[in-house]
């Protein structure tokens, strides 16, 4: 099987991470990265991207927005049918 | 008998026992069991409607709606997915409906999932010596080296700044699959089914997303 080219090996990478690249897929992108430094460093900088961007996480909720949800809630289970609490 | 008919009648295929544990509580009024989940999935819920609705307030209303809508289908859920992509698949139809209303363009209905723009076919060509050179397909200008510890990567101002400011820049399908997967954490499973994305489209646009992160990355070290 042809030997994958960096341009073909950058545009896999992600089918690479997930898994999805069939099994000779998977092994001619590893080799191809055994002899290959710019590839090699171009995957790393790629997973040092995913998780870079992993830390803008930020799951704040407004108290506010909790009180209303809780006057939702209360609401709600005071209008459900008794037999359902 | 009793708990074969529950048992049939809740988990037809299998929920995980927390989503289960979570359903009974839920379904017997128990507030505790709406916060925990209101904890976990309200902020998420807020940022994906901000896809399809123009403010950040409509959105928390777009989620509110949304949780009221939880609330009255428990007693319709049948667990034939997850707890949490019930809810999102809700979270979705309502910002939909409301984008509609709003006559906001809808990313995901509209798009035909990819984000394709003339620049996107473009923006890994130049890097690459094209067909017919002798060093077809190697770098033409390999990638530079990011002077930074992995450490450091993660814990600077100024790179989290140019990752927000690379995903604005992205189409709103390819920014809505990178953000859940990469930033809420989502499987792309989860993604799948909650954008109704096919495992293909999802892929290719998280990598087409991630790809111009990647590059606006190394345009920032570069010139550092």
């Amino acid at each position: 099987m042809a030997a994958l080219s960096c341009h073909e090996l950058v545009g896999v990478v992600t089918d690479y991470l997930e898994g999805a690249l069939p099994e000779a897929g998977r092994d001619r992108f590893e080799s191809h990265l055994a002899a290959c430094p710019h590839c090699t460093r171009y995957l790393e900088q790629f997973r040092l991207t995913i998780a870079a961007t992993g830390t803008l996480s930020e799951d704040v909720i407004e108290p506010a927005a909790k009180e209303d949800l809780l006057r939702v809630f209360r609401d709600w289970k005071a209008s459900a049918a008794p037999e359902t609490l | 008998m009793p708990e074969l008919e529950s048992a049939t009648a809740t988990t037809p295929t299998g929920l995980s026992g927390e989503d289960e544990a979570l359903l009974v509580r839920l379904r017997a009024g128990h507030e505790d069991a709406f916060v925990e989940l209101v904890d976990r999935y309200h902020a998420q819920m807020v940022r994906l409607a901000l896809s399809f609705v123009s403010s950040h307030s409509v959105a928390e209303e777009v989620a509110q709606e949304a949780w009221l809508g939880v609330l009255k289908g428990l007693d319709r859920f049948e667990g034939r997915s997850s707890l949490k992509t019930w809810i999102f698949r809700i979270l979705t139809n309502t910002a939909k409906t409301r984008g509609q209303r709003e006559s906001r363009i809808v990313p995901f209905a509209s798009l035909g999932g990819t984000d394709a723009d003339g620049e996107d076919a473009e923006f890994d060509l130049e890097r690459f010596h094209p067909p017919g050179d002798a060093l077809a397909g190697h770098w033409m200008s390999p990638p530079g080296e990011w002077e930074t510890s992995p450490e450091d990567l993660m814990l600077s101002g100024e790179v989290r700044a140019q990752i927000e400011g690379a995903m604005a820049k992205l189409g709103p399908s390819q920014r809505e699959v990178m953000r859940l997967r990469d930033i809420e954490g989502w499987s792309s499973e989860e993604v799948c089914n909650v954008l109704e994305l096919t495992e293909t489209n999802q892929r290719v646009l998280l990598h087409r997303a991630r790809t111009k992160v990647r590059q606006a990355l190394a345009q920032y070290f570069a010139g550092r």
